[in-house]
């Protein structure tokens, strides 16, 4: 405070001379705190004459590095990054499109495959059914026919056998009226054969 | 200037002098171009040469720079987007340069015979005030004279009020001088001791056999605290950049 005083006053008087000066003290004076043992090196960062082109530089070169990054850099990585983003974000939509269109494909595969399954299915059973009644109409005919054969033969067979029959009483009465003729020499008639024979039947 | 070099040999704070390469004045401001200006040109080549020549190609399958441009990217507009909301993206441009200045300042820092830029409290604070005042002002534009309720938190009872305002006010002031400082020291400290411990192995090496299995000690410590450091350079890039996400968010939304 009493320097600043001194300052002060001596500014009246020689100011070029005694800043230095003061200078000089301050810096000796906190050499001494620091320990440092050299006369013209005290702590450079607090020597004030560095302040002003320290300060200009910077503001010189962060102002340019500054619009280097805002304008240049920054914009350009922005822009790399997000054109990767949308990238693989496109890449994935492709992939989930093409992976919905396989699968409709799947599932059209499937239907058809499942439709002519059933198709398969139905010629088959068409072929078998048709195979069944062609097989059941032949059958019928055949056992028709063959019915009507027995039919045909059963009435021959009877036929037959009625005239059979029909001669086997004539020969029977024949035969009787020799037999009666031989034992009691004389010849029966036609009546009495018949009841004879009649009477015979119902034996 | 022959005490100079052998400054250059011993002295820990002679890698923070500033040099005048060009020393040029203009309407009696010191605009001289010094070993600082030389670095901060080096590092807004560097990052831009990095993160433009490295996006060339625009590729859709990104090669080693591309993806490492690209993770830079993701990674603080993730930060910006997590701490200050969609809205904050508004200023991602400014958190971005500042954590890749502050990222690769840092990092150039670290190799041997160069000059750290944010090892300089003036830069730091240069930066930290930029964002405080930045950070205000979107602040009152957004919410009016309703942004000052941020030192009056809801909720608390009427007779702390005058504290509680005043304990938030110190607090949302120190924020320049706090994230400035820490940068700042923490370059500067581990600098330092980078340079103490070089002493000490320079020192001892030359004390004979006994002196050169001496100087091991300090040389493997250096060898852990590079490690250390690097990590710190990280960390401390992150640090300013999240701490501006989350002031930023104050300023944005308010909810304390």
């Amino acid at each position: 405070m009493i320097r600043i005083d001194g300052v002060v006053l001596a500014q009246a008087e020689e100011p070029e001379q005694i800043a230095p000066a003061l200078d000089q003290e301050l810096t000796a004076e906190l050499e001494a705190d620091l320990g440092v043992a050299e006369d013209d090196a005290g702590m450079p960062q607090l020597a004030v004459g560095d302040f002003a082109p320290q300060l200009v530089w910077l503001a010189i070169t962060f102002v340019a590095l500054y619009f280097l990054m805002s304008r240049v850099a920054l914009p350009r990585i922005a822009t790399v990054i997000e054109s990767r983003r949308d990238r693989i974000a496109n890449d994935l939509d492709t992939a989930a499109r093409l992976r919905q269109e396989t699968d409709e494909v799947i599932a059209a595969y499937e239907q058809e495959l499942t439709e002519a399954r059933n198709k398969a299915h139905r010629i088959a059973a068409e072929a078998r059914d048709k195979l069944n009644a062609e097989f059941a109409e032949e059958r019928a005919r055949i056992e028709a026919e063959l019915a009507e054969k027995t039919a045909a033969a059963e009435a021959r067979i009877g036929e037959s056998r009625d005239r059979a029959l029909a001669e086997i009483d004539k020969v029977a009465a024949g035969a009787a009226a020799d037999i009666v003729e031989s034992l009691i020499g004389d010849k029966p008639s036609d009546k009495e054969l018949d009841a004879a024979l009649k009477s015979a039947e119902g034996a | 200037m022959a005490t100079v070099d052998t400054g250059a040999f011993f002295d820990p704070m002679y890698q923070f002098e500033i040099v005048r390469i060009l020393p040029l004045t203009i309407g009696g401001l010191d605009v001289s171009f010094t070993n600082a200006s030389l670095y901060m040109v080096a590092i807004v080549a560097l990052v831009s040469l990095f993160m433009i020549q490295s996006m060339r190609g625009r590729a859709l399958v990104p090669g080693r720079l591309q993806s490492l441009a690209e993770l830079s990217y993701e990674f603080i507009a993730n930060m910006v987007r997590d701490n200050a909301g969609s809205e904050g993206m508004r200023f991602f441009p400014f958190i971005f340069s500042l954590f890749m200045f502050i990222l690769f300042a840092n990092m150039i820092g670290m190799i041997p015979y160069s000059y750290t830029v944010t090892s300089h409290i003036i830069i730091t604070f240069a930066l930290a005030i930029t964002v405080f005042l930045g950070v205000t002002a979107v602040g009152f534009v957004k919410h009016g004279l309703g942004f000052l309720k941020l030192f009056a938190p809801s909720g608390v009872p009427v007779i702390l009020l005058p504290l509680i305002i005043v304990i938030e006010l110190i607090s949302y002031l120190v924020r320049p001088i706090t994230l400035s400082v820490r940068l700042f020291a923490n370059m500067t400290a581990g600098l330092v001791i980078m340079k103490v411990f070089a002493g000490f192995v320079l020192l001892l090496g030359v004390g004979g056999v006994l002196g050169m299995v001496g100087a091991l000690v300090p040389l493997l410590f250096m060898v852990a605290f590079t490690a250390l450091k690097v990590l710190v350079a990280f960390l401390q890039a992150y640090v300013f950049a999240i701490l501006t996400c989350i002031y930023l968010n104050d300023a944005l939304h308010m909810h304390h």
